[in-house]
């Protein structure tokens, strides 16, 4: 028996965020495995929007379509459908910090019991900046991160108490990782479900929050 | 009133002082002012900060005013395409102050619309939430209280700014993604000088689809414009 039939790949996790999504959302995806959930969102109506002025977001165009004056927010050419808006950033967060947007969906380096996340910073480390995460944290109606259960040393990112610089103070919503799928609720983190071949013992042991 | 200008560098004549506060439109190297970039380089101005999402890359965007050494300090959210930004900013010879993306447009527009502070949850219980006031509003569930931090409104000593097209009053239309920071970043500047690609006659714009009308721009100039791309993604046909 090999060890990779165990949990969830990248392109599943992505599956089972987009499984969060409703008919007539508005959402905003962060960049890494979340992008990837637009790929399964199936017939629902969902709407994508791009910090950057945008809503109702395309796929990436051909090749010779590419419009300099057409990115999303992680700077990738993309292209326009028959509902796009444009506006301009002020508008943008004024969106999000409105409550108007229904979910993002963001990449975290840690998840605190308490709901706390930190994703944009390491002490130390080259620092770039926050750019919209904090604004999105603190305005969208859900806020769910998917990401790896443990980081490339095998440690738990799922913590009693985070030891990152925080992006947003009891923010996340729920937490989709390759090993299930977890509720940031009273007293702790709630297992609402266990990916493939992931019993709950396993799913405990992975991690350092408290599951209640 | 005359407002288009024979170039970039006339344009900018006598709006430039060394430590000037100078807020830029763009997001990555989108909608960015290269024109005034490159003419702001050529004049030498020195000791600037810039209020700007980002600080361009190496060799294009803010980035050429970086490499000589033109400005002290920015404010942006994200700055991570930029070796030598990097490089100066870890030797200590500029100054960054990080904002949340959306705290920065709305400091822009804020001050653009003579308000000089805000309050937001965004940021509250982070590093940038340090030292500014804390209020409670009754906001949450069933008017549960909620906290908020002041952010204060950004007042610019110039503005620069790229559109789309204009016509000779400084009407200005931007064009997709391009617009972002451009609007708010027009608006609150002291001066505000504009860049555009095509400058149309009096009375061809529809007055119903100008983004930015004419009085938050001094002066504009038409140019031929590079437009970089910054990350060209495609798909498969």
């Amino acid at each position: 028996m090999t060890q990779q039939a165990k949990g969830w790949d990248r392109n599943r996790m992505a599956a089972r965020a987009a499984e969060e999504l409703e008919d007539g959302m508005y959402v905003n995806l962060g960049i890494g495995i979340p992008t990837l959930v637009a790929n399964y969102v199936g017939d629902k109506d969902i709407t994508l929007q791009s910090e950057n002025g945008m809503l109702g977001m395309g796929p990436f165009p051909l090749e010779g379509e590419e419009d300099a004056d057409l990115i999303n927010a992680g700077k990738q050419t993309i292209t326009e459908l028959r509902r796009t808006s444009y506006f301009d950033s002020a508008t943008s967060f004024g969106m999000i910090r409105g409550g108007k947007i229904a979910a993002a969906i963001l990449g975290a380096m840690e998840v605190a019991e308490n709901g706390d996340l930190a994703n944009w910073m390491i002490p130390g480390k080259l620092v770039k900046g926050m750019g919209g995460a904090m604004d999105l944290v603190a305005g969208v109606g859900r806020v769910i991160v998917v990401m790896d259960h443990t980081n490339k040393h095998g440690d738990s990112k799922l913590l009693k108490a985070c030891t990152l610089p925080l992006t947003g103070k009891g923010v996340v919503d729920r937490i989709i990782t390759n090993l299930g799928v977890l509720d940031v609720v009273e007293g702790g983190l709630r297992i609402v479900e266990c990916a493939d071949g992931i019993s709950e013992d396993d799913l405990r042991t992975a991690t350092d929050a408290t599951i209640v | 009133m005359k407002k288009v200008y024979g170039s970039a560098s006339e344009a900018l004549e006598g709006v430039l002082q060394d430590g000037m506060l100078i807020a830029a439109g763009g997001f990555g190297l989108c909608g960015i002012p290269e024109l005034l970039l490159q003419a702001i380089k050529d004049a030498g101005t020195k000791d600037l900060t810039f209020a700007s999402n980002n600080a361009g890359v190496d060799d294009f965007g803010i980035g050429i005013l970086l490499q000589t050494k033109q400005v002290r300090k920015m404010i942006s959210s994200y700055v991570g395409e930029n070796a030598e930004f990097m490089r100066q900013y870890l030797s200590g010879e500029l100054e960054l102050e990080f904002n949340p993306q959306g705290t920065l447009a709305e400091r822009m527009r804020a001050g653009g619309c003579g308000i000089p502070g805000f309050y937001t949850k965004t940021g509250v219980g982070t590093v940038i939430a340090e030292g500014k006031e804390h209020k409670e509003f009754p906001t949450g569930p069933d008017g549960a209280p909620e906290t908020y931090i002041m952010e204060t409104g950004l007042f610019a000593d110039l503005s620069i700014v790229k559109a789309w097209k204009a016509d000779e009053t400084g009407n200005l239309v931007f064009r997709k993604t391009a617009r972002n920071f451009n609007p708010p970043a027009a608006m609150c500047g002291r001066v505000c000088v504009a860049e555009v690609e095509e400058i149309v006659p009096l009375g061809s714009l529809d007055p119903d689809t100008i983004h930015l009308p004419g009085i938050y721009v001094n002066r504009l100039i038409q140019g031929a414009h590079e437009k970089r791309i910054e990350q060209r993604t495609t798909r498969a046909a």
